[in-house]
């Protein structure tokens, strides 16, 4: 009787322990998941831009992304993040989404243009993609300048073509 | 009688109960406040996701660090880090353990200066900026003394965006070794672009290009005053002195871009692959070969540039040097350390640890590196293949970009104990392993 007695009370202590154990593990796993949690949300975003149906995406979106994999990819990223300390982020930067002349001068002339300081942060050089034509060049423009969550007027073969007239030498 | 025991076992378990509270409360807590008594190194239950072999654990010592590059340890087991950018003026930071749970308790900064390079021996700290080498007076304790007045032993090297940090070591007879890196990716006469041809002789390699050898006891020595080492060297990051050798032993970042600047040649998928990224023992007036050959790790052969009339196939640079270990492609091995600590098993002894940064330059193709390496050496030679020591730096499988990277692996050290430190430079923090198998 005396044993049983005592066996009761341990069961309730065992259990009231894993159930604090229980707890305690919870409270360990939502830290870890507080941690991580950011990250992951940032990584699915740019890992899976917005479905569109393709019909409903301007012509220069799947153009200027052929470009943008022959001539732009491998430093830029796939994800237009860049490299940090090396190739510069097209991601919410002015130089992309500001005034179309600075950007078509960058992808004409070359990141010399109008990056050309020791302070930079990025070590690479760019160089000019004048020897592409004014289509693909407006394709890849417009491409950039509405990826990687970006957005903003996409720039016409017209703009480029008098670009090139009024830039040249 | 039974009463009596009933009460007392209420008592007992009361108790217990209230002793399960307070362990549970206290494991709940991030710092554990019990550990005056006995200095007990805190190991992370996870190894803070760093992946290690059997036996082994990963601290994390500290973090929110900006952007710490090469470190030292000295004797009581503070850290140097050298930062990249100063943080608030501050380009070094020295952290302290003060209770030996491992954790960092305090951090002291200055030099008002980024950069990569740093080293300590018993007297002096030594760290780079891109254009200079200064170094601080310790004190007995390894501290330093006067953070505000440097001596400046090197002076205006070359610095220009591409390749600019100076990583060098030193050989305990009074000698630095400095990296000076080229200030370009194959020596083109317009750099990174399409259908530039490569000069020829390449001039950069004049100044650059090389590991240039200074005295560590004269002041604001330059060209003028070093000598240039060893040449042919792109972008060396990685660079220690082995005793057993009794030579310079470094690790070059191999070329960038032969699909972007070559289509016709190396289709996206062999452009991820090549070059290999090399190890070599450098004796005085070696020549690595840069810019005109580039070392082909499938091949096992010096191939010809295609910036100087390489296919691809056509080998050169006979009288250049052989690595001694490749390693993938763009992997960037930015530090390498010969073990010559106690605390691990015996086959690390001598060994060499690589930190690799991790890749940019095999997109669109997976990214690589990410972690630290290891490659076995016996009577100062390798003597087996490299393998992955320390991995998940970058805490996600896949990694298609390195801003996708938690971690970047850039800085290696040996504590007193012989732990071996690890910095990364994109999280800001400062990881410890140790071996702690009973």
């Amino acid at each position: 009787m005396r044993k049983g007695h005592l066996s009761t009370h341990t069961v309730a202590i065992f259990l009231f322990g894993l159930g604090l154990i229980v707890l305690l593990n919870s409270c360990y796993s939502s830290k870890k998941e507080n941690k991580g949690g950011s990250k992951t949300q940032i990584q699915t975003v740019s890992k899976s831009p917005p479905k569109v149906p393709e019909a409903a995406l301007p012509p220069y979106m799947a153009d200027g992304r052929k470009v943008y994999r022959q001539v732009c990819l491998t430093c830029h990223q796939a994800n237009g993040k860049g490299v940090s300390g090396l190739n510069p982020p097209l991601t919410q930067t002015d130089y992309v989404l500001g005034d179309k002349n600075r950007l078509l001068e960058i992808i004409i002339k070359g990141s010399e243009a109008n990056l050309k300081d020791n302070t930079s942060e990025y070590a690479n050089v760019m160089q000019g993609y004048g020897m592409l034509g004014d289509k693909e060049i407006a394709n890849v423009a417009s491409f950039i300048r509405n990826s990687f969550g970006n957005k903003a007027e996409p720039i016409t073969v017209e703009e480029v073509t008098s670009f090139r007239s009024a830039n040249k030498k | 009688m039974s009463k009596t025991s009933h009460k007392l076992f209420d008592l007992r378990a009361k108790w217990l109960f209230f002793f399960i509270v307070i362990l549970l409360f206290s494991g709940c807590k991030e710092k554990q406040e019990n550990s005056v008594k006995e200095p007990v190194l805190k190991i992370s239950p996870d190894n803070e996701g760093i992946i290690v072999p059997d036996g082994f654990g990963v601290m994390k010592v500290a973090d929110s660090l900006g952007a710490p590059r090469h470190i030292a340890v000295n004797s009581k087991g503070g850290v140097y880090l050298k930062l990249r950018k100063p943080i608030d003026g501050e380009g070094i930071i020295y952290l302290e353990d003060e209770d030996g749970d491992g954790i960092a308790d305090s951090k002291k900064g200055f030099a008002d200066y980024g950069g990569t390079g740093m080293y300590l021996d018993k007297n002096y700290l030594y760290a780079s900026s891109d254009e200079e080498i200064f170094r601080y007076k310790l004190n007995a304790e390894g501290e330093v003394t006067e953070p505000n007045s440097p001596d400046t032993l090197v002076t205006k090297l070359v610095s220009y965006r591409t390749h600019a940090t100076k990583s060098f070591t030193m050989d305990g007879d009074g000698n630095i070794y400095v990296n000076i890196g080229a200030y370009s990716n194959a020596c083109q006469e317009t750099d990174r672009t399409l259908g530039s041809p490569g000069v020829m002789p390449c001039a950069i390699l004049d100044s650059a290009g090389g590991i240039w050898q200074f005295r560590s006891d004269k002041f604001k020595q330059s060209y003028g005053e070093g000598k240039r080492y060893a040449t042919g060297l792109r972008n060396v990051v990685g660079l220690d002195w082995n005793y057993k050798l009794n030579k310079l032993v470094v690790t070059q970042h191999g070329r960038d871009q032969l699909n972007t600047l070559y289509p016709d040649l190396y289709d996206m998928e062999t452009s991820a692959k090549l070059p290999a990224e090399t190890m070599y023992i450098i004796n005085e007036g070696d020549d690595a070969g840069w810019p005109y050959i580039y070392y082909d790790q499938f091949q096992n052969k010096k191939i010809l540039s295609p910036e100087y009339g390489g296919d691809g196939k056509k080998t050169a640079g006979e009288n250049a040097i052989d690595p001694i270990a490749t390693f993938p492609a763009h992997m960037a091995p930015n530090d390498l350390l010969f073990y010559t600590g106690d605390m691990f098993p015996e086959e690390y002894k001598n060994g060499a640890f690589i930190a690799f940064h991790g890749s940019w330059n095999r997109a669109p193709e997976k990214q690589k590196g990410f972690l630290v390496a290891f490659v076995p050496f016996n009577d100062g030679k390798p003597s087996g293949e490299w393998q992955i020591f320390a991995d998940g730096f970058a805490g996600i499988e896949e990694v298609y970009s390195p801003s996708e990277a938690n971690h970047r692996p850039t800085g290696l050290a040996q504590g007193p104990d012989g732990s071996l430190y690890v910095s990364d430079d994109a999280g800001g923090t400062l990881f410890r392993i140790v071996y702690n198998k009973k």
